[in-house]
């Protein structure tokens, strides 16, 4: 391989902690990803820098941003609990109980989350637009993001050794009792890694909030954006949610990496005999025929019914026409496309190095890539947008900066299944093809790629059902002329027009929906949805 | 089932092939630059803050009679001017269309509009277009006072846009201060009352008001009745009427009276940009936004509720007639260009 020979010293230096050095070119394929993060987090940094010191603090100071902290933090809070008793409980029930069809909630306890936020918000909105400020965004966030929390503890739940509550109650501790001393110490990492996922993307979500009028910061730097197009001001208010995302993302890292609860004996696993919920069977599955109308019942039904209605001209932004919902389609499964195939040509350097090369500096090209969750879209495309205008200004308004932000924003999913799907690729017979004579090329395509070929579809199919959902870079920096389904649903909600969104809505969701279902029913629910 | 058989037989694998196909597909989609850029000579491009369905509607009656294409980049009026003013002359922007004087204003200073036909400029009363000829008025809107009959009487509503400052409003107004159409009514305070009493006042309604994020929210809660009043231009109420009925609608309208600030009438106008390389066509858009078949179809379609500019072309009935609004004694140039509102926004912390 050509890096192996060209290895600097400089480069040795840094790889000395692994028993190979990584060559030099994947290095820079991979620095390059972990830089393109870097760059709208730098480049905010920068803008609000400049902006001079008397005039940061008389900004950053008034009452508005004091206002958006209490509402955002407090939002943060309650949907965070809120979601951590809902995805507890779920998971609790279905996993250590006897409530009939447990599989069967199993799935629609988890849909959930293949229906993107803006789009449950949209549903409920348009049923009483008295749900707005913070109980409606209370409730749709939610709705929407429980079984973030739902699946990494009913996986945990499973992962838990039976022995240990089986002396907990052979000590005479009742079941409410053996769940708060025995098993919620257990499901303790994967709950708060839960718990600061649903926080993180609280903080980052805006179409959601905008259709519910409440203001967090994300939708206060959408109004900055509309009234003064992209002023320093902004990348200040960025700056602070920047902030919050960061230390959210670092307590996460945090929680995952401190605790773990492994079970000593490999033994054979087994489950837990569940508890008989005997009385309580009715009721409980009255909570969850509740949970499942708030969750899927509202955004489809919605739909459908807005589809059968018929739009008024006057409010209707643009009459809703067989021709249109193609083109918005053909252009959120093109940009869908491009922006998984972009993602996860970022994504797999860093894989590859991650998995087969060791080194702080490694380590730290990987965690900068997935600082990129702590990055809302928002200030990704007011950065790009910047950058583009003042110093790029042959890339300004393409298409290669949209789907340049896809990148960066997906990134850490991608790098998620991609690193799985090349852990699994075995290094060994990378090696047994190297000494048998063949290129890297070679290599790649014939023994890497038919092993990690799977993962890294994976990979590439999650970003597409992201960025097809996606609506906040999409809303900014989608090239003149250019609309999609999520950039339809916007412009109609926001003028009211349910009518008009309803197909577009529909088509989003029923693309969200099978994707979603076409990988769980391949790769595994829990294994897709949680990472 | 995640591990596919290792293929070591000789044969190319197909399943590579397919991931090389999508990479390429991918890489060529992100490198692709933007289509139509300047391949085609007779395709405009149109910076819109206007509505949707007005502008579509617009474009596609221009591009039936011309043959000329448009293509449309929409956004709230002030972002769209500063947009504007930031791409600068690398702007691909030929006409900017948009709902309110001020960010004419703003890029009239710029220096960055082209002077506007004289034939053009002549369909619409002087006034109504700016004194230099960089842009033409195409229509009119006029600031109001929504209200829920269930939640207040007619006679408690204030004579004066002002007074909603007042504590006994507390909870009473809705505004949506980053609405384009907002910055103006605040440029009109400052032109008629000063800085230090436009501050009061936006401080004031700090203390009193609900915020949404658009006229088309404000109009919306006014009319369930979450809130009493909202301050909006009658466009929205017009819209709702016509999308609700009349059976339906809860809301009404107060108009401002006695040259009060708050019957502050807005021109939505137009302006061709200097550095557009389509100057003649860009012109003749601009003039078929002001010429008498347009502004007749505007008047009478249920699409657009604004008051058309070119002389004696009537305006939607559901509209008071033009003549009998008494709007504020101001001129366009002492409305400015909006900066100003939106500093004073920040200070009172409603944006």
């Amino acid at each position: 391989m050509p890096g192996e020979t060209a290895g600097s010293s400089g480069v040795r230096f840094m790889f000395a902690a692994s028993s190979r050095r990584a060559p030099v070119p994947l290095v820079i394929a991979a620095a390059s990803g972990a830089l393109l993060v870097l760059l709208p987090l730098a480049y905010t940094v920068i803008q609000a820098a400049q902006v001079d010191l008397a005039a940061a603090i008389g900004l950053l100071m008034r009452p508005l941003v004091g206002e958006l902290l209490v509402n955002t933090i407090s939002l943060v809070l309650a949907t965070t609990l809120a979601a951590a008793v809902i995805g507890t409980g779920c998971a609790w029930l279905i996993e250590r109980t006897t409530l009939p069809g447990r599989k069967f909630w199993a799935v629609l306890v988890a849909v959930p989350l293949a229906i993107p936020p803006f789009i449950s918000s949209y549903a409920w909105v348009s049923i009483s637009p008295d749900l707005q400020d913070f109980a409606g965004a209370w409730l749709v966030v939610t709705c929407s993001y429980y079984p973030l929390i739902y699946l990494p503890v009913a996986a945990a739940l499973r992962g838990v050794d039976p022995a240990l509550e089986e002396v907990g109650r052979s000590l005479g501790q009742g079941s409410v009792s053996c769940f708060f001393r025995i098993v919620l110490p257990h499901l303790r990492p994967a709950l708060l890694g839960g718990m600061l996922l649903v926080a993180l993307n609280v903080l980052v979500e805006f179409g959601a909030f905008t259709l519910l009028r409440f203001r967090t910061f994300t939708t206060e730097l959408y109004a900055e954006y509309r009234i003064g197009f992209n002023g320093p001001d902004a990348s200040l208010l960025a700056v602070v949610l920047l902030l919050l995302c960061l230390i959210c993302l670092y307590a996460e890292h945090r929680v995952r990496g401190a605790a773990s609860y492994a079970r000593v004996g490999r033994g054979a696993r087994r489950m837990a005999s569940p508890y008989a919920l005997g009385t309580l069977t009715i009721p409980v599955i009255g909570g969850f025929v509740i949970l499942t109308v708030a969750t899927l019942g509202v955004p489809l039904g919605m739909i459908l019914y807005w589809l059968t209605q018929h739009g008024s001209a006057a409010i209707s932004p643009v009459e809703v026409s067989v021709p249109l919902l193609v083109d918005a389609t053909a252009a959120s499964l093109g940009l869908g496309l491009g922006g998984a195939a972009a993602t996860v040509v970022v994504a797999f350097p860093l894989g590859f190095l991650a998995t087969r090369y060791h080194g702080p500096f490694i380590t730290l090209l990987e965690r900068t890539a997935y600082l990129a969750q702590g990055v809302p879209g928002i200030v990704v495309a007011l950065a790009l947008i910047s950058l583009t205008v003042r110093t790029l200004h042959p890339l300004y308004q393409t298409t290669t900066v949209l789907i340049t932000a896809y990148v960066i924003v997906f990134l850490p999913l991608a790098l998620v299944s991609v690193r799985a799907a090349l852990v699994q690729a075995q290094p060994v017979l990378e090696d047994a093809g190297r000494s048998l004579g063949l290129g890297w090329v070679a290599i790649v395509l014939r023994i890497l790629l038919p092993l990690a070929g799977p993962g890294l579809g994976a990979a590439a199919a999650m970003v597409f059902v992201a960025i097809v959902t996606e609506l906040t870079a999409t809303l900014l920096l989608a090239p003149i002329g250019t609309q999609t389904l999520a950039t339809q649903v916007w412009a109609d909600t926001s003028t009211l027009a349910f009518a008009a969104a309803a197909p577009y809505a529909a088509v989003m969701t029923g693309l969200s929906l099978l994707s979603t279902w076409l990988l769980a029913r391949r790769f595994g629910a829990t294994r897709f949805l949680a990472s | 089932m995640l591990l596919a058989r290792p293929r070591w037989h000789a044969g190319a694998p197909s399943l590579p092939r397919r991931w090389g196909v999508a990479v390429a597909i991918g890489v060529g989609m992100a490198l692709a630059p933007l289509p139509g850029s300047a391949s085609d000579p007779v395709t405009l491009t149109l910076y819109s803050a206007q509505h949707h369905q007005m502008v579509d509607l617009l474009t596609q009656a221009f591009t039936k009679e011309t043959g000329i294409k448009v293509r449309v980049h929409s956004g709230e009026a002030p972002e769209i001017a500063n947009q504007l003013a930031e791409e600068g002359d690398r702007s691909p922007a030929d006409v900017y269309f948009t709902e309110n004087s001020p960010e004419l204003t703003l890029l009239d200073e710029k220096g960055l509009l082209a002077k506007i036909s004289p034939a053009t400029l002549a369909q619409v009363p002087a006034r109504y277009s700016a004194a230099d000829g960089d842009w033409v008025g195409v229509l009119a809107r006029e600031n109001v006072l929504a209200f829920n009959p269930s939640l207040i009487q007619e006679n408690a509503l204030p004579a004066s846009l002002l007074d909603l400052a007042a504590p006994d409003w507390k909870g009473k107004v809705a505004i949506a201060p980053s609405d384009a159409d907002f910055l103006p009514l605040v440029d009109a305070v400052v032109a008629l009352k000063g800085r230090a009493a436009a501050l009061e006042w936006l401080k004031g309604l700090k203390r009193n008001a609900q915020v949404y994020d658009d006229d088309e929210g404000v109009v919306a809660a006014v009319d369930r009745g979450s809130v009493a009043t909202g301050i909006i231009n009658n466009y929205y109420w017009a819209r709702l009427r016509t999308e609700e009925g009349a059976s339906k609608t809860h809301s009404q309208i107060h108009h401002f009276s006695d040259h009060d600030v708050g019957a502050l009438v807005n021109v939505s106008g137009a302006a061709v940009l200097k550095s557009s390389k389509h100057q003649n066509e860009a012109q003749r858009f601009v003039a078929f936004l002001v010429s008498r078949p347009i502004q007749e179809m505007l008047g009478k379609g249920d699409i657009d509720f604004e008051y058309p500019l070119a002389t004696g072309v009537p305006p939607n009935p559901l509209l008071k007639p033009f003549d009998q609004l008494q709007p504020p004694d101001i001129s366009m140039l002492q409305l400015g260009d909006d900066r100003q509102a939106a500093q004073l926004l920040r200070e009172a912390g409603l944006i």
